[in-house]
Order: C-alpha cells, then sequence, then structure tokens
C-alpha cells in the first residue's frame, strides 16, 4: 500500500516535470536516428536486432537519468528524514520509486513501437525474435533501472547519482570484453556477470531460463543494495 | 508518553549526547534549550527514529522506536530542522501524501486537511506550489504536515528558525495551543521563546543535561546568588561600605546611572541567604535615604548563560552534575 503511495507521487512527478520528457525525447531521437540508419543501408533486413542493440546501449544512459532523483532529491530536500520517520519501512519507499521508474521506463519503450509497427508495415519481420527482444529490452532495463536507483541512494546530488550508475552500468556491460582476454574459470564469470552478453540471445529470438535469471538477479542484488544503502544512512 | 533513558550517540569517536534520560508527560510542552551544536538536533532525530541512538533505549507510547519502530513513529509527528518540503508539490498534494503515508483514509484525510490549513493560517495559499512560498509559510507547511495524524507526540526542532519577527509571535502562540492535545517537544536556542512556551526546560549542553525544571524554578534555583538593587541617598563611599559589611554579602557595587540620579548600588548575597531585610535596616540606621530595593531574579537568559559558560555554576546548579562531568 505505501509502496504504491509512493509509486503513484512519483509517476505524477516524472509527468509533471520535463527533466523525464527530455530524458525520454533524447532516447527516441537516438534510437529513431539508428533506426533509419538499419533500415536504409543495403541488405538491410526486416528485424528488430539492431535497433534493440542500440536501445540496449542506450538503456547505460537512459536508466540512470530516470532514477536520478528518486533518492538523490529526498536526501537533498531533507524530506528523507520525514519519509524515514514515518511509518514506512525503507524497502516499501525503495520499491515504490523502483516501480515508478520501471513505469517511465515502460512507457519510453512502449513508444519504440512504432519503428515495429514501421516494419510490418513495409516488411515481413519474423514475430518471435521481435518478442523476445522486447522481453529481453524489458528485463535490461529492470535490472539498469535498479543500478540506477542504488546510484541515487549514494548520493544527495542528481549529477553524482547518474554518474555513479552509468558508470557501473558501463563497467557491467562490457565486463565480457575483459573476459574474452582472459580463459578459464576468470573468463567465465567475467562473461557470466556482463549484461551485454546476456542481451543478444534475446536479440536472436532466444529466450534462455539463464538470461532472465541473470537480469532478475541484478534486478533483487541492487535494489537490496539500495535498501541497505538507505538504512545505512540512518547511521551516518 | 515519551521516556529517553541513558541514550547516546556517537558520530565515530565523537560523542555528540552522552547519557541523555528525561520523560515527557501527556499533554506537557518541553522545552529543549542549548546553543548550536549542543545536541539538540541529534536527540531529537533519535527520538523520532530517524537514527538508532548508540546506546540507551527511547518509547514512545509504550514502544520502542528502535524495535516496535513502525508502531512507534505512527505515535510521532515531526518538523525537522530543514523543513522537509516537495518543493515542486502544492500544499494540498504534499499534506495528501504525507496523509496516504501514514495511513489516513481518504475522508479523514480531506477533513484534517481543512482542519490543519486553518489550524496554520494556510487557508489563500491552499493550491499554491510550496516553492513559491515564503520561508514563514513553509514553516507553517511543515507544521501543519506533523498534525496531520493527530499524533500523540510532537517534536519540533527549531520551529521558529529563519522566520521574521511577526510570524514567530504567531507560531510560537500556534504550538502553545497545541499543547494539552498533544505532547510537545520544542527544541531551540532561543531563550524567551521557551519561557514563552513551555512548562518544563532541559537545558543541553555538550550533549549532556545540565538542568531540567520549569522555566520560574529554573529562574529562582539561581536566585542563590541572588542580587538586590538599591537606591540609597548618602555617602557614596560610606553606603558601599556599610553594604559591604552586612553579613552574607558578596559584593556591593555602585552601578553607573543617569548623572545627577540618586546613586543605585547591587549587592551580590551568598547562596540562598535573605538579606534584603537586613540591608534596608543598616541604610536606615545609619540615617540616610532608602529610595528603592527590589530584589532582581535572573532571566533564563543570563541563567543559560550562566550554565553553558560557568563549570562552577553548572556545579552548584546540581551537584550531581559533578559526578557526571568528573567520568
Amino acid at each position: 500500500m505505501n509502496t504504491f503511495t509512493v509509486a503513484w507521487k512519483e509517476i505524477k512527478g516524472y509527468f509533471s516535470t520535463p527533466a523525464a520528457y527530455i530524458v525520454g525525447a533524447m532516447f527516441l531521437s537516438l534510437t529513431g536516428i539508428f533506426f533509419v540508419f538499419d533500415v536504409t543501408s543495403p541488405f538491410a533486413e526486416a528485424s528488430v536486432r539492431g535497433i534493440v542493440n542500440w536501445a540496449s546501449f542506450f538503456i547505460v544512459f537512459l536508466a540512470p537519468l530516470l532514477t536520478m532523483r528518486l533518492l538523490a532529491e529526498e536526501q537533498k530536500l531533507g524530506t528523507l528524514e520525514l519519509l524515514m520517520t514515518a511509518p514506512v519501512r525503507d524497502w516499501e519507499v525503495v520499491l515504490g520509486k523502483y516501480i515508478a521508474s520501471l513505469i517511465m521506463f515502460s512507457a519510453t519503450i512502449i513508444l519504440t513501437l512504432y519503428y515495429v509497427l514501421l516494419l510490418y508495415v513495409f516488411g515481413q519481420p519474423d514475430t518471435g525474435p521481435v518478442l523476445s527482444s522486447y522481453l529481453g529490452l524489458m528485463l535490461h532495463g529492470a535490472a539498469a533501472l535498479a543500478v540506477g536507483l542504488l546510484g541515487s541512494s549514494l548520493s544527495a546530488n542528481q549529477i553524482v547519482a547518474a554518474v555513479v550508475g552509468i558508470a557501473v552500468l558501463l563497467m557491467l556491460s562490457f565486463v565480457d570484453r575483459v573476459g574474452s582476454l582472459v580463459s578459464g574459470v576468470a573468463a567465465d564469470v567475467l562473461n557470466g556477470l556482463s549484461l551485454n552478453a546476456h542481451v543478444t540471445d534475446f536479440t536472436r529470438g532466444v529466450i534462455d531460463t539463464a538470461n532472465v535469471v541473470y537480469f532478475l538477479s541484478i534486478t533483487a542484488v541492487f535494489l537490496f543494495l539500495t535498501i541497505r544503502s538507505m538504512e545505512t544512512r540512518r547511521w551516518r | 508518553m515519551i521516556e529517553v533513558n541513558g541514550v547516546s550517540k556517537m558520530f565515530g569517536a565523537f560523542p555528540a549526547i552522552s547519557d541523555i534520560s528525561f520523560r515527557v508527560e501527556p499533554g506537557e510542552i518541553l522545552g529543549f534549550l542549548g546553543p548550536n551544536g549542543a545536541g539538540k538536533s541529534t536527540t531529537m532525530k533519535i527520538i523520532t527514529g530517524f537514527m538508532p541512538p548508540t546506546d540507551g533505549n527511547v518509547t514512545i507510547a509504550g514502544y520502542d522506536i528502535v524495535t516496535d519502530s513502525l508502531e512507534a513513529r505512527k505515535h510521532i509527528g515531526y518538523l525537522p530542522e530543514t523543513v522537509p518540503l516537495y518543493t515542486d508539490m502544492t500544499i494540498k498534494d504534499y499534506l495528501e501524501y504525507m496523509g496516504r503515508l501514514r495511513g489516513m483514509s481518504r475522508d479523514y484525510i480531506n477533513q484534517r486537511i481543512s482542519e490543519v490549513i486553518d489550524i496554520c493560517n494556510l487557508g489563500d495559499y491552499y493550491s499554491t506550489i510550496i516553492s513559491k512560498l515564503s520561508k514563514g509559510f513553509r514553516q507553517r507547511v511543515g507544521i501543519a504536515q506533523a498534525i496531520l495524524h493527530e499524533p500523540d507526540v510532537l517534536v519540533l526542532d527549531e520551529p521558529t528558525i529563519g522566520i521574521d519577527p511577526i510570524q514567530v509571535v504567531e507560531t510560537r502562540q500556534l504550538i502553545k495551543n497545541l499543547g494539552g492535545e498533544h505532547t510537545l517537544i520544542v527544541s531551540t536556542h532561543i531563550l524567551p521563546e521557551v519561557s514563552q512556551i513551555c512548562e518544563r526546560v532541559i537545558i543541553i549542553h555538550e550533549g549532556q543535561i545540565i538542568a531540567e525544571d520549569t522555566p520560574e524554578n529554573l529562574a529562582q534555583r539561581l536566585v542563590g546568588s541572588e542580587r538586590v538593587d538599591l537606591d540609597v541617598k548618602g555617602p557614596q563611599q560610606d553606603v558601599l561600605v556599610a553594604l559591604g559589611q552586612v553579613e552574607g554579602v558578596r559584593e556591593a557595587v555602585r552601578l553607573e546611572g543617569q548623572p545627577g540620579s540618586v546613586p543605585r548600588y547591587r549587592v551580590q548575597s551568598e547562596l540562598g541567604i535573605e538579606i534584603r531585610a537586613e540591608l534596608a535596616s543598616t541604610v536606615i540606621n545609619s540615617g540616610w535615604g532608602l529610595l528603592r530595593l527590589d530584589g532582581v531574579i535572573m532571566s533564563l537568559e543570563e541563567i543559560f548563560l550562566r550554565l553553558t559558560t560557568e563549570d562552577e555554576l553548572i556545579q552548584q546548579v546540581d551537584p550531581t552534575q559533578e559526578d557526571a562531568s568528573a567520568e
């Protein structure tokens, strides 16, 4: 109940301030540009693979920009003190904010369906990979938002919060590059951690339980860390 | 209603407050007085459950603030030192959100919003965005938020800081009216505020309670070093000597007065000795004219200055503190 109270307030906040619109518009114009490059290239295929790959990359920036305000602003305004002395549990606050960001993220992703619509109008894309790609995109976004939210809990400054989130996401995205330089268990671990390595299967139309579990685990771990981070605020 | 038992808080190796204990009875208004950095805000943050104490415990209406935190928090309305406002919301939206978070029903929220808006005089600004309000109005919104859910306990941290004098008077009156229905703790570093609002005062200094009493009693306890002012018509040197010889007098001085007026003397006596009758008969028996004599009770302001600047006097006020500070 409290979770939804918090979520509802944040959703209203997203829609009543320009920041989220600007971030969303940026995301859509960037993915739009790459969609145009994709479909106008020679031998272009009627698939969402290219656009989803780019969207996955831009999520690294989109997610922290959507979440940066959520907890950082509470600390800056001092309203965190109010939230934490109201009869509300820390996890209810964190989860409520997370749900709000997830809804905002979904709204942005739903707008990219316009590209898919164009593909169906002018070509015959394979529906399976389209659906799996979007599932992958949502899972990837869910994990990235949790990382961003942790960043927001760490600082009262929104810019710092966003930069921390982006830095962590960039590292998580590209550890598989490091993984390709080493071998054995180290390579397995690094590949296993990589966000990018788990996205590719979805774009090929494969829904592997391991990948789903991976994204859900990343989401759970970072939400848990965010809750702990809020709790330690009390001790400082 | 509020019980604080041996609460200490360490920030690293630095003790922000150490071994603080007090009780607040239902309906009482307790003033929490101390200079900046004395540990007032830290104590309030612990009472409201924002921070856990390093040591000791706090119970609100019988619920422990750490182990039974949610239950205890339901009984508290809190105005932190920096008024916590979502500046992009209207007063109405803000109060609604706070009510929702405290689990109030929609009808109850609407009813209470119109009540607190009346109490806090916010009627004209009902749907104004908070960022457009002046400091004084923001403070009132902060108070409105704190009393919205009719909490048993109200904790107000420096409620009159940074607002203009007329609003200060209004705010104090507002707080005073809240007593009775609520149990209040009001922190402040402004002395007149305490004697105006509070029934009982705790003075805190360097993280320790150094005095606890009603404002009047606190003033009287220091009348130990009582002062008497007299206007005496007579030869100044002789008067001074004679006054100085009265039993129990520590010191007699001539006060700077208007030129040509009757000289005024101030006599400081030992603790707790009544010397006014003796002073009067001394003057009269010497054949001088006694035009005025009055005992001066120290204002709380002076007590406060003494309490927080002179160790010697602290010990006179409360001998038990001697042991505490020696530890």
